[in-house]
C-alpha cells in the first residue's frame, strides 16, 4: 500500500466529488431507466393499449350521443387533449407514489444511492428525468392515435405533448412531496387515488366543459393542474379561443406547481435521508 | 504514526431529547482494521451514519479523510465503502446490474465499471449469479454483493455495519475470509458489531461501547488482559441454587458474576479454583474451564451480556 498523506487524501476525496456533483442527478436517471426494464411490458401496454380502448370507447362510443359536437370541434377533438394530460398524470402517479414509498422502506434503495456521493436531492431529480421521459414517450405514442383517427386539427398540435408532459410532471411532483413523507403504509395511496386524482380526471373539463358544472364545482377545475394543461392542449390542438392572459396564467401555473412540488419533495428526501 | 484517516472528537447525536451517541471520542489510522463493539441500541449505526457522512451530528468536531462531512459529503462519500445494516440492493435489477448502476454514482465511466464489476463478482464468490434476480440469493449472497457494491469506487475506508449478523456459521466465515483478505491488501475497515468473535477475528483495536457512550478501547487481547483474568471457570448449580452457592465462594478466584444459569470465576488457573470448589463439598452441574473473551471484558464494563 501506499503512504498516502491526508492532504492527499482530502484532495483525492474533492477530486471524486466532482463528477457526482455535477452529473449526479443524471447517474440516477440511468438507473431508474434500466430498472424499467422490469415493468417494459406493462409500461408499453399502458402507452398502446389505454390510448386504443379509451379513444375507442369515447371517440367512437361516447361522441355519437353527441354529434353536433363540443365547441366548434368533433367530440374526439374535444377530448383529446384531455386523455394525453390524464396519460401523462397517470404515469407520474404512479411513479412517485408506491415507487418513493419503497425507496425508503421496503427496498431502501434511496438509502443506497445516499451512502454513494449522490445527494437527496439529485435522487430526486433522477427520477423526475425518469418520469418525464416515460411521460413524453407515453403522450407521444398517445399523439400519433389521436392523429391517426383526425382528432388533431391544428398544425401545431404537437405542442400538446409538452403541455400534457407538463401537466404530469406538475402533478407528480405534489405526489411525491406528500409520499416522501409517509412513514407508514395505511392505505394513503388509495385515498390519493379516490380523493386526488379521480376527481381531478372527472371535474378537470375532461370529459364535458368546465362551464357546465354548476359555478360552485367550477373552483375545482381552477385549483386543477388537469384543467390548466388540458385547456393549454385545446389551445395547441385546435385553437380553443381564449384570452391570452388565460394561455399565459395555464402555463404559469403547471410551472409554479411544478418548481414549488419539486422543491418540497427534494426537500423532504433530503431530511429523512438525513437520520 | 500516519494522520488518522477519521477523527471524531466529542461526536454527539441527539433525537429529541435522547442522547444516541454520547461525546465520543476515537481515531483511525489508515489501513487499521477497527472494531465498535457493543449491544443493540448502543449507538454504533448512528455513529456509522455519521461517519458515512448521510447524518449531520448534532455537536463534537468529526473529521474524515481530513474533511468535515458538514461541508464535504459527497466528497467524503466518494471515498468510501459502506455496508449498511440492513441490505439496501436494488431488487428491481439483477445482480450484475446493481453493480453496474452503482459505480456510476461515482462519475466512473461505463467501461471501467463493467471491469470492476465482473472482477468484484469473482471476489464476492457471485460470478454464476451475475443474472439472478436478488431476490433469488441466499442472506449471506445479498452480504457479500452488498460488499461487492461497496467495493466498487476502490474506497480508501470500508464502513460495515453488523456486517454478518443474521448469517448461518458457514455463510459468517465465508464472509470474513473475504473481509481478511481486503484487511490484507491495506483497505482501512471500520466495523460494528456485537458478536465478540467477529470483533476478534477483524479487529486490529476497537472500543466497547454502551449506551451512547465508549467503555473502552484497545486490541482485543489487551482489552482481555486489562479488563479479565486469563481463564474463566464456569459452574451451574442448577438456577435456584447458584446465587446462594455464590456467596459461599466468594473467596475462590479474583471476581465473580454471577448469572441467572451460571456463575462465572475469573482467575488464572480455572481447574485449580475447581478442584478448592468440589472439595468443600459443592458438586456442580456442569464446569467449564475457557479463555476470557471479549464478552467477559463487556460483561465486567457493563454488568450485562452482549447478546441478551
Ligand atoms: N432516526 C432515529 N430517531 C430516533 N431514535 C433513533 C433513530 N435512530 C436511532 N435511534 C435510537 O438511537 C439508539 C441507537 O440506535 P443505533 O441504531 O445507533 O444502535 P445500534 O448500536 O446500531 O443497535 P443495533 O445493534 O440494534 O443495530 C437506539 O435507542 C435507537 O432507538
Ligand atoms: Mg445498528
Amino acid at each position: 500500500m501506499t503512504v498516502q498523506t491526508i492532504r492527499e487524501d482530502s484532495a483525492r476525496a474533492i477530486a471524486g466529488g466532482v463528477a457526482p456533483r455535477r452529473w449526479g442527478s443524471w447517474y440516477i436517471a440511468e438507473h431508474r431507466i434500466r430498472a424499467m426494464k422490469g415493468y417494459a411490458g406493462d409500461a408499453i401496454f399502458q402507452s398502446f393499449g389505454n390510448p386504443l380502448i379509451y379513444l375507442f370507447a369515447l371517440g367512437v362510443g361516447l361522441a355519437s350521443l353527441v354529434p353536433q359536437g363540443v365547441g366548434g370541434v368533433t367530440y374526439l377533438q374535444f377530448v383529446a387533449p384531455a386523455l394525453m394530460a390524464t396519460a401523462a398524470m397517470t404515469v407520474a402517479a404512479n411513479e412517485t407514489s408506491y415507487p418513493v414509498l419503497m425507496g425508503f422502506k421496503w427496498n431502501p434503495i434511496f438509502f443506497g444511492m445516499n451512502a454513494s456521493p449522490i445527494t437527496g436531492a439529485q435522487i430526486v431529480n433522477g427520477m423526475m428525468i425518469q418520469i418525464a421521459l416515460r411521460a413524453v414517450v407515453t403522450v407521444a405514442i398517445y399523439f400519433g392515435v389521436i392523429v391517426l383517427f383526425g382528432g388533431v386539427p391544428s398544425a401545431t398540435g404537437w405542442l400538446a405533448i409538452g403541455a400534457a408532459t407538463l401537466t404530469g410532471m406538475a402533478i407528480g411532483v405534489v405526489i411525491s412531496s406528500y409520499t416522501s413523507t409517509i412513514t407508514e403504509d395505511r392505505g394513503q395511496m388509495a385515498m390519493l387515488q379516490r380523493f386526488g386524482i379521480t376527481p381531478l380526471f372527472l371535474f378537470s373539463g375532461t370529459f364535458f366543459p368546465l362551464e357546465q358544472l354548476p359555478i360552485y364545482l367550477q373552483p375545482i377545475g381552477w385549483i386543477s393542474p388537469l384543467w390548466h394543461g388540458t385547456e393549454l392542449g385545446r389551445v395547441a390542438t385546435y385553437g380553443l379561443e381564449e384570452p391570452i392572459w388565460l394561455t399565459v396564467t395555464h402555463v404559469g401555473y403547471l410551472t409554479t406547481l411544478f418548481l414549488v412540488g419539486l422543491w418540497a419533495t427534494r426537500k423532504h428526501f433530503t431530511r429523512r435521508l438525513n437520520k | 504514526m500516519p494522520q488518522p484517516v477519521i477523527t471524531a472528537s466529542q461526536l454527539t447525536k441527539t433525537y429529541g431529547d435522547f442522547t444516541a451517541v454520547d461525546a465520543i471520542d476515537f481515531e483511525v489510522a489508515p489501513g487499521e482494521s477497527f472494531g465498535l463493539l457493543g449491544p443493540t441500541g448502543a449507538g454504533k449505526s448512528t455513529t456509522m451514519r455519521m461517519v458515512g457522512a448521510v447524518s449531520t451530528r448534532t455537536s463534537g468536531d468529526l473529521s474524515i479523510l481530513g474533511l468535515d462531512p458538514n461541508a464535504h459529503g459527497p466528497d467524503i462519500r466518494s471515498q468510501l465503502g459502506v455496508v449498511p445494516q440492513q441490505d439496501n440492493l436494488d431488487q428491481e435489477l439483477r445482480v450484475r446490474d446493481n453493480l453496474l448502476v452503482y459505480g456510476r454514482y461515482f462519475g466512473l465511466p461505463r467501461s471501467v465499471v463493467a471491469e470492476r464489476a465482473d472482477a468484484l463478482l469473482e471476489f464476492a464468490q457471485l460470478a454464476d449469479r451475475r443474472k439472478s434476480k436478488v431476490d433469488d440469493l441466499s442472506g449471506g449472497m445479498k452480504r457479500r454483493l452488498t460488499i461487492a457494491r461497496a467495493l466498487i469506487n476502490e474506497p480508501r475506508i470500508l464502513l460495515l455495519d453488523e456486517p454478518t449478523t443474521g448469517l448461518d456459521p458457514q455463510a459468517r466465515h465465508i464472509l470474513w475470509d473475504r473481509l481478511f483478505r481486503l484487511k490484507e491488501q491495506g483497505t482501512t475497515l471500520v466495523l460494528t458489531t456485537h458478536y465478540m468473535d467477529e470483533a476478534e477475528q477483524l479487529c486490529d483495536r476497537l472500543v466497547v461501547v454502551d449506551k451512547g457512550r465508549i467503555m473502552a478501547e484497545g486490541s482485543p487481547a489487551s482489552l482481555i488482559r486489562e479488563y479479565s483474568s486469563k481463564e474463566v471457570l464456569e459452574v451451574r448449580f442448577g438456577s435456584d441454587k447458584n446465587a446462594e452457592i455464590a456467596e459461599s465462594i466468594r473467596d475462590i478466584g479474583e471476581r465473580h458474576e454471577v448469572l441467572p444459569d451460571r456463575i462465572l470465576i475469573y482467575t488464572g488457573n480455572g481447574e485449580a479454583e475447581l478442584e478448592q470448589i468440589t472439595q468443600r463439598g459443592l458438586q456442580p452441574i456442569t464446569s467449564l474451564v475457557r479463555r476470557s473473551s471479549l464478552e467477559d471484558v463487556f460483561l465486567r464494563l457493563t454488568g450485562r451480556s452482549l447478546i441478551e
